[in-house]
């Protein structure tokens, strides 16, 4: 497949492997922010293959694990509701809430459909007028504009009957939040690369500035990761603490223009609590007034539905680089993919779902 | 969610409502794409998919940059080089 295939060859990775153990010197942790990202990392055993003076830390990048559980509760309630199709990505089907989940709440006789875009929960609403469709809009910064799309086109198209349950959230505050902590752990950071394709990174060079902290934009192949993982610690061993830009073939600067402007027009900040993390200042969006009649928590009625997690979850010690999967009491025992206490355990881009699936519970884990 | 994927626009048409909509090609699959973010795209781009989204076209350009990384790192000799243990 073009534009994948060759930046998985092992010989080229080979290459930046040499070089990274080259230009090593000192102990640095650098944290890949997105889930997708941590994925290949672990799948092409990756960590593995860098110096033992590296150490990667998984960030917060995966939508299903910072999505708070209230929201969760709350999109369980209104799946309940004899009228409504309830429509979803796969993933978000499987996150357990306080009691339950969304593919229980479909063998109960719930009407939830997975789908693959949210124009296509537009078109169930155009369909389906004697329903009320509603759509589980979370994520980052790439399910934003599509997330927008569907909002604005449901109201080109008149429809009264589409609404969406939104928890939209933001890198850059997670990462001013993450640097922040007295706790801090994290000296390099690699930017995810889609959310860049859309954002820009206009955005990082206040953050590498203020932090002292390289960030450098970066690809989802190995080749990408390894380049990234190069240009970041060239970066540290140097001194240095600038933004880069790895992932040159798919983002700019500036972004997506089209797509920064209408998420401007249908979106705006607000603070947001983030899973397992706890609230963040203006981390998130949420619909602007001229669009609250597409607001699922207002039309359902849902806005006083709190939740408290499972204690022994440690996902906001692991989404913060503190931890890693392993060091959860639960992990691999209670906790599983087919059978998950937290989040980060259902998600493919979970870390603890990743670190499950490519067996590193036991030996292969690297102190 | 974020996993976006590269693939090549074969066809771009407009939807009922005037939304840039097309078909995709990801390695033999062709599917919808909403290409109303990526308005300067044309039929045999490439772009990166995400959730039924173009969301960015892949520059041909740049997409050899990491090659060329690598060679000048090898004139460089920071490639020639103790191989890990
Ligand atoms: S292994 Fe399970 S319980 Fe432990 S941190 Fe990961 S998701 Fe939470």
């Amino acid at each position: 497949m073009k534009y994948v295939d060759e930046y998985r060859s092992e010989a080229d990775a080979k290459k930046f492997v040499a070089a990274i153990h080259n230009i090593t010197t000192r102990p640095w942790t650098l944290m890949e922010i997105c889930g997708g990202q941590t994925h290949t990392i672990i799948k092409f055993g990756i960590d593995e293959l860098l110096p033992k003076e590296i150490t990667l830390v998984h960030g917060p990048g995966c939508p299903v694990c910072v999505t708070p559980l209230e929201l969760i509760d709350k999109a369980l309630e209104i799946a309940r509701q004899p009228e409504v199709i309830f429509t979803s990505f796969g993933d978000m089907l499987r996150v357990p809430g306080s009691n339950t989940d969304l593919l229980s709440v479909k063998a109960a006789g719930g009407d939830v459909r997975m789908v693959y875009s949210p124009l296509d929960a537009v078109k169930l609403a155009q369909n389906n007028p004697d329903h009320e469709v509603v759509f589980f809009a979370v994520g980052f910064e790439t399910t934003t504009p599509p997330n927008a799309m569907a909002v604005w086109q449901a109201q080109q198209l008149g429809l009264t009957n589409f609404s969406i349950l939104t928890s939209h959230v933001l890198v850059p505050p997670a990462m001013e939040a993450i640097l922040g902590s007295p706790h801090n752990l994290v000296q390099g950071f690699l930017a995810a690369g889609h959310v860049c394709a859309v954002m820009g990174y206009w955005q990082y060079p206040p953050l590498a500035q203020k932090y002292n902290v390289p960030i450098v934009v970066t690809g989802f192949e190995p080749l990408d990761l390894l380049q990234g993982i190069y240009m970041t610690v060239k970066q540290l061993e140097e001194g240095r603490a600038e933004v880069e830009n790895q992932y040159v073939r798919a983002v700019t600067f500036d972004g997506n223009q089209p797509a920064q402007k209408l998420i401007g027009q249908v979106f705006e900040p607000t603070d947001r609590p983030w899973r397992g993390i706890g609230p963040i200042p203006a981390s998130g969006l949420k619909l602007r007034p001229e669009f609250t009649a597409f607001d699922a928590e207002l039309k359902f009625d849902v806005t006083g539905i709190t939740a408290g997690e499972n204690p022994v979850c440690i996902a906001g010690e692991i989404m913060q680089g503190l931890k890693k999967p392993h060091h959860c009491p639960a992990f691999g025992k209670e906790c599983t993919p087919e059978h998950p206490v937290g989040a980060p355990m259902v998600s493919s881009e979970g870390a603890c779902a990743a670190y499950y699936q490519y067996g590193r519970a036991e030996v292969r884990i690297k102190e | 969610m974020c996993l976006g994927v590269p693939g090549k626009i074969v066809e771009i048409n407009e939807n009922s409502i005037g939304m840039t909509m097309g078909k995709v090609n990801f390695a033999g699959i062709v599917k919808e794409v909403c290409l109303a973010y990526v308005p300067e795209a044309k039929v045999g781009d490439y772009v990166v998919v995400h959730v039924g989204f173009a969301i960015s076209i892949v520059d041909e350009a740049e997409a050899t940059r990491v090659f060329e990384y690598l060679k000048q790192m090898d004139e460089l000799a920071e490639l020639d080089i103790q191989q890990p243990e």
